[in-house]
């Protein structure tokens, strides 16, 4: 039987591994390559970097990280953060990413996800979707509304529509991240995670909110997420990542226990 | 010298450094003449069965890999899309792969079990035969996995492993020189690094 996925989030500035609440206030907290190994070594399932280096000119030291990383660690991890081109993807999946998402980018262009699994696999492609809860209206029918640049422009475009069209368009998985939760520590948008999840037939990350195992739980049973994104709750030494997956397997949740 | 055959299906450098890190170095081989100078090989490779296929024939490594393969008998080992193009012939385009193991290849369907294709992430191995690339792995090891599309073998004696997705799928198999897992070992942490050093040491 597969096992739900357990996945630490580095955000990466110039190089740096950085932690900010709902995209503000970043503080450095890291080398990622090293940080990268710590997790590899813990029990990470699948590793999650996203550049946040605003200067698209600074985006070489991003692809230098990728290339650390990969001679580092054995599993897969993914990168995201102003990818916006093909040639974007491409950079960052031959210096040794499995799986590159696409944001805001595909927001304003889809067809850069059909493009890109059409280039490389669907397998590469992750969606990521920021989401905020707007209430539902006749625009938004399900309440919930695709915003980009960390939450500040809304997009009119509803979430679960937006899902179902990139999964359409070839997207391999979804990182969905609730930008009202992001931060909180108060557990993930269970209501929009479960939305999404039944929606598609693609797995589906959880991501924003996470701050005690049980949010991982809820998200991962009620919630019907694949895989759970954790940042600040591992980044900070206040679980493990063997403590969070204990607590799953105590409960009956399937993780790779051992490693 | 072990050579990973580069046919321009997927990035080639994370398999290539995990064997730099069990000790056996490994060199990329794209063309007919560095497959001829391999005395094992590895075919990794994601993405689509039929396009793949084509690659390899227009670049002529389809004919190589079969010389090297069938009548030099190097030792070989598919990894994912690269296992599954060792079989007779795969729903995905409709086209015929090497045909070194008898097996066919068709898309997961799960229309009542409520199950993701693609299969994405860790999942175990129920091995039937640990003498070659099982050599001394925990059975409660966890593998990467990542495809929508699965083989099928004629001869239950070729299976080496089987996976639990819906139903019992082939996860790795061997037949005399021709070795091929589904899942990647080169992202399988420890565990998969085992794999590779047996097969480096075959």
């Amino acid at each position: 039987m597969l096992s739900k996925r357990i996945i630490p989030c580095l955000d990466v500035r110039e190089g740096r591994t950085t932690k900010g609440v709902k995209f503000k206030n970043n503080i450095d907290i890291g080398d990622p390559v090293e940080m990268a190994l710590l997790y590899y070594e813990a029990g990470a399932d699948e590793i999650v970097f996203y550049d946040i280096t605003a200067s698209h000119e600074k985006r070489d030291i991003m692809i230098d990280v990728v290339r650390k990383v990969a001679e580092t660690i054995f599993i897969p991890f993914s990168v995201g953060g102003g990818i916006r081109t093909l040639e974007d993807m491409r950079d960052v999946l031959l210096a040794g990413a499995e799986k590159v998402s696409v944001n805001s980018a595909a927001v304003k262009d889809p067809e850069i996800i059909s493009k890109g699994a059409e280039a490389f696999g669907s397998q590469c492609i992750v969606l990521g979707m920021d989401v905020k809860y707007v209430g539902k209206s006749e625009k938004i029918p399900s309440g919930y509304e695709i915003v980009i640049n960390g939450g500040r422009t809304y997009m009119g475009i509803d979430a679960l529509k937006w899902a179902k069209d990139g999964q359409q368009l070839g997207a391999g998985e979804i990182c969905l991240n609730s930008i009202d939760a992001d931060g909180t520590k108060d557990g993930y948008e269970l209501t929009l995670t479960e939305l999404i999840s039944s929606a598609v037939d693609i797995p589906v990350i959880a991501s924003g909110g996470a701050g005690r195992p049980e949010h991982l739980y809820d998200v991962l049973t009620a919630g019907k997420a694949d895989a759970a994104l954790i940042a600040s709750m591992v980044h900070y030494g206040t679980y493990t990542i063997a403590e969070i997956k204990s607590f799953l397997d105590e409960r009956g949740v399937k993780v790779r226990a051992s490693w | 010298m072990i050579g990973i055959v580069d046919y321009n299906m997927g990035n080639l450098r994370s398999v290539q450094k995990a064997f730099d890190r069990i000790g056996a170095p490994a060199k990329i081989a794209a063309n007919i003449d560095a497959v001829a100078a391999c005395r094992k090989l590895v075919l990794p490779g994601v993405g689509n069965f039929s396009k793949a296929v084509n690659i390899l024939k227009s670049n002529g490594l389809f004919d190589e890999l079969n010389r090297a393969v069938k009548i030099r008998k190097v030792p070989i080992l598919g990894i994912c899309l690269g296992m599954q193009l060792m079989a007779d012939f795969s729903e995905e385009g409709g086209v015929n792969g090497f045909g070194w193991i008898k097996a066919q290849v068709s898309r997961f369907s799960f229309s009542q079990k409520n199950l993701r294709v693609p299969h994405m992430g860790w999942n175990r191995l129920l091995i039937q035969n640990d003498n070659t690339l099982f050599k001394g792995i925990d059975p409660d090891n966890f593998y990467y996995f990542v495809h929508s599309y699965y083989i099928k073998c004629a001869n239950q004696g070729d299976v080496l492993s089987e996976t639990d997705y819906g139903n019992t799928f082939v996860s790795a198999f061997r037949h005399e020189n021709i070795y091929g897992c589904q899942f990647h070992p080169e992202k399988s942490h420890d565990a998969g690094l085992k794999i590779l050093k047996n097969f480096a040491d075959l």
